[in-house]
């Protein structure tokens, strides 16, 4: 991983240099000791022009000028296959064909996957579903990079790290389908799937909730002396909340090994990125928090590896946070709720869509080195799709949970008012069977 | 009960009250099984140090019996057991947590100051010095995330004590404290528990301004999945955190700014309390008074006055806000048919709207009257002292609602 750390270190000065010249120096964990008289350090400093302020030392300038809002030259994207597929010499043993074929099937089902449950939404099966179309490699890219034991909250887009981790077919539908079957015992919408078995948290609505979630995760591994971070997963809309920033803060003070990938899709619902931010994207705000950041190409499945699999290490190894920003498009509509067409042009969808799409791009890779053909392709996609078509099918007519599940898990034991509730509902439901839907039992 | 005792020279009104008004006298009296209550005066010298005089609080002296039916540690003659020690609430409060850090090393605490300065309250004084820093957490200020961090840390098998250096600023924790804290256990199919404790100081204080004179158990009480309980004497207090931090449900324990510095005889051997149960503080026939945390001691002060004046008040300190416990509070209204409640909350959506509320459709037709709910105004609360004693309900109103109910 070394050429990782070159690529990364060279454009940081760049950086530095056209910025303000600040000597930063960490704080480390202490037990907070009293501070020292500071009286008579300050006489000594003011005649060196170093001034030492709460926080560390820094130097005096006569020279008033402003730090730029934005930078002359963006950060650069790292990236590992080129738009034809052809890697980069640095980075030929990345992955094994084993590997590297495991990545392709899975970016091929994940596709296959949220075109069907999609049109089964459409078709009134399924009340509601969101694709991570175009987010595939990262997805699949981020999944192969962790190990089973990192623990990820994701936000909803990130089927794919489920799928990596074997959650089935099946139990996808089950989840969106909201039968007996489901873990979430049918009480969250569709895609809002969680497995404390695969180390994936269920996801919450709400955006960014699980950026603080993360860290506290992190805090526990930290305590634990665990050999494991936390991968947790944010879109370009999500970096407004409070609770991103919040939690990037706290990251970095607490020093918790955490790497937060935020997927920049360029939309967030219909919102530009124009009318979310106005800074360099997410990843300058890295260095804001006093977090190690990279800007990666979120198309490149190869690139999205290296990245994260370097990150997980140094957090890990090193207890702290990392930044991770994959660009990338967001090919879909935001979910079966919204037609972006509306508020984008049509030709911009299908230009990411063909020329941009990570799947085209690796399959052209693994092509060219001898571990994938049209044939194989041809047999993977149909009994994909035909294993997607029977799982809904199946997990269909799974009957619903029971009434019961509506009162439980609320608490761990159902408390007076609760049992007196589902009591009422019951007789009820005694009372008014016709009124009563024919597929929850009681 | 807000009874001042100063030496058995002040139980003159003794006589104009029946026999039953026993907690006068220091022994025990035959009850029903129903309410076990042994009430003994101690005529301890330090009793009335205890006071504050600034916050016109009477002195409770409740000893263990009360809540033998809870704990399985003392027995129920514990009137003559252990002296115990004594000690403030909110070092019952640090003592409870401290105890529980011992026992359990996945318990840690996290909040604004809480480490070395000990917290705004100096409730967890002293605990950073003995567990570290990681277990007991200073975080930077943002109240959402600090909440979500350890709904993070708790579906991830720790059990954090979050404090809120004010709940008024637990406000900004609602999204996490509803959306996440309450629901997860619940959306993810009983796949991720939140075993959390948040708790902090709230309540009318002394001239703290209108944010910081908060009381958000009126707005939390609608949130499925979590539990409320108040704490009001050092006695439960402890009992209380202990409880609350050995539950696997998320809990939200109030604390009120004004009863820090209360202080209590405690006894020296471990006892948790149940969360879900009330206390009965005086048992009577004529009223039931239903209240909780500092209007309690309002409430023994009016008490005084209405035993002086013939009346035999029975007054529940509820302390499960939710849920509420309807066995005990049921009881009482069906002995004596006639409920006040008075709380701090506001009138409109607080506490007693739900209380009222859930006694009418459980008992109605136990009641000889309708319920009374003396709350507080619909009012931010002002700065200024007097205006400020004109928001909360006062020991005289509290004395006109039971005439008029009685009446």
């Amino acid at each position: 991983m070394t050429f990782f750390h070159v690529a990364v270190r060279r454009h940081f000065p760049a950086l530095l240099l056209r910025q303000t010249s600040r000597i930063f120096i960490p704080r480390r964990w202490n037990s907070g000791g009293a501070q020292a008289d500071p009286s008579c350090k300050y006489e000594e400093s003011f005649t060196q022009g170093i001034m030492e302020f709460p926080g560390g030392k820094v130097a005096f300038t006569p020279e008033m000028r402003f730090i730029a809002e934005y930078p002359d030259e963006r950060i650069p994207c790292f990236r590992v296959l080129d738009d034809n597929g052809f890697p980069h010499r640095g980075f030929h043993d990345l992955v094994s064909k084993e590997e590297a074929i495991k990545m392709y099937k899975n970016m091929v089902t994940l596709q296959t996957m949220d075109a069907i449950f999609f049109e089964a939404q459409r078709q009134g099966r399924l009340s509601f579903y969101l694709t991570s179309s175009g987010e595939e490699a990262i997805n699949i890219g981020s999944a192969a990079a962790m190990s089973s034991e990192d623990v990820v909250l994701p936000q909803y887009r990130e089927q794919g790290i489920l799928l990596w981790r074997g959650f089935t077919l099946r139990e996808f539908a089950n989840q969106c389908f909201g039968n007996k079957e489901d873990y979430g015992k049918g009480r969250q919408m569709p895609i809002h799937y969680g497995s404390k078995k695969l180390n994936y948290f269920t996801v919450s609505s709400p955006i960014a909730t699980q950026l603080p979630q993360a860290v506290g995760v992190a805090y526990s591994l930290k305590m634990d002396g665990k050999d494991a971070c936390v991968v947790t997963y944010f879109g370009d809309g999500a970096s407004s909340e409070g609770d991103c920033h919040a939690s990037l803060n706290f990251a970095a003070v607490l020093e918790a090994p955490v790497v937060f990938i935020c997927r920049n899709n360029g939309w967030a619902i219909s919102t530009p990125i124009e009318q979310q931010f106005r800074s360099d994207g997410i990843v300058v705000r890295g260095q804001a928090y006093g977090i190690l950041s990279i800007r990666v190409d979120g198309n490149d499945a190869l690139a999205v590896y290296a990245a994260v699999s370097s990150a997980r290490e140094m957090a890990i190894k090193e207890q702290k946070p990392i930044l991770v920003e994959v660009m990338s498009y967001r090919v879909g509509h935001h979910s079966t709720s919204d037609d972006s067409t509306k508020y984008r042009p049509v030709n911009e969808i299908e230009h990411w869509k063909i020329a941009g799409s990570p799947i085209a791009r690796f399959r052209k890779w693994v092509e060219r080195s001898g571990w994938w053909s049209d044939d194989e392709e041809s047999k993977h996609r149909n009994s994909i799709r035909k294993e997607v078509l029977q799982a809904i099918q199946e997990a269909e007519k799974i009957e619903k949970p029971t009434i019961s599940n509506l009162f439980a898990d609320v608490y761990d034991l159902p408390p007076k008012n609760l049992q007196d509730q589902e009591r009422f509902v019951r007789k009820d439901v005694m009372k008014h069977p016709q009124d009563y839907p024919n597929d929850v039992p009681l | 009960m807000a009874a001042i005792f100063q030496g058995v020279t002040s139980l003159k009104y003794s006589t104009s009250v029946n026999s039953k008004a026993a907690f006068l006298y220091p022994s025990p009296r035959s009850v029903s099984e129903a309410k076990p209550s042994f009430l003994v005066v101690k005529s301890d010298a330090n009793f009335s140090s205890g006071l504050i005089s600034r916050t016109r609080k009477a002195q409770l002296n409740l000893p263990n019996a009360v809540a033998t039916k809870a704990d399985n540690k003392t027995s129920s003659s514990a009137a003559a057991s252990k002296p115990g020690h004594e000690l403030l609430l909110f070092e019952a409060l640090g003592e409870g947590l401290a105890e529980e850090m011992e026992r359990d090393p996945s318990v840690c605490v996290m909040g604004e100051d809480v480490g070395h300065y000990g917290g705004s309250y100096k409730v967890t004084k002293g605990l950073a010095t003995k567990f570290g820093d990681l277990r007991v957490l200073d975080t930077p200020i943002a109240e959402n995330s600090f909440t979500g961090m350890a709904i993070g840390a708790a579906m991830t098998g720790l059990r954090p004590v979050i404090e809120g250096m004010n709940m008024g600023f637990l406000l900004l924790a609602f999204n996490q404290i509803s959306n996440n804290c309450g629901m997860l256990h619940y959306t993810s199919g009983g796949q991720f528990k939140i075993p959390v404790v948040i708790r902090g100081p709230g309540g009318v204080g002394r001239q703290l301004g209108a944010e910081h004179s908060q009381r958000l158990e009126s707005y939390f009480q609608s949130i499925p999945g979590i539990q409320m309980v108040a704490c009001s004497t050092p006695y439960n207090a402890k009992g209380l955190m202990k409880a609350a931090i050995r539950s696997e449900n998320p809990v939200i324990l109030f604390e009120h700014v004004l009863l820090y510095n209360l202080k209590e005889r405690i006894p020296d051997e471990e006892y948790v309390l149940n969360l879900e149960e009330a206390e009965m503080v005086r048992p009577g026939e004529h009223v039931t008074i239903l209240t909780y945390s500092r209007m309690r001691y309002h409430v023994m002060q009016a008490a005084k006055t209405l035993v002086n004046e013939g009346y035999d008040p029975e007054v529940i300190d509820i302390r499960s806000l939710k849920p509420f416990d309807l066995h005990m509070i049921g009881n009482s209204v069906k002995k004596t048919h006639r409920v006040l409640i008075v709380e701090e909350c506001m009138r409109t959506g607080g506490i007693g709207a739900s209380l009222t509320a859930a006694i009418t459709e459980n008992f109605h037709d136990y009641l000889d009257a309708p319920i009374r709910c003396l709350s507080s105004q619909d009012v931010p609360t002002p700065y200024a002292g007097t205006l400020e004693d004109v928001t909360v309900v006062q020991p005289a109103q509290i004395v006109t609602a039971v005439k008029q109910l009685c009446a």
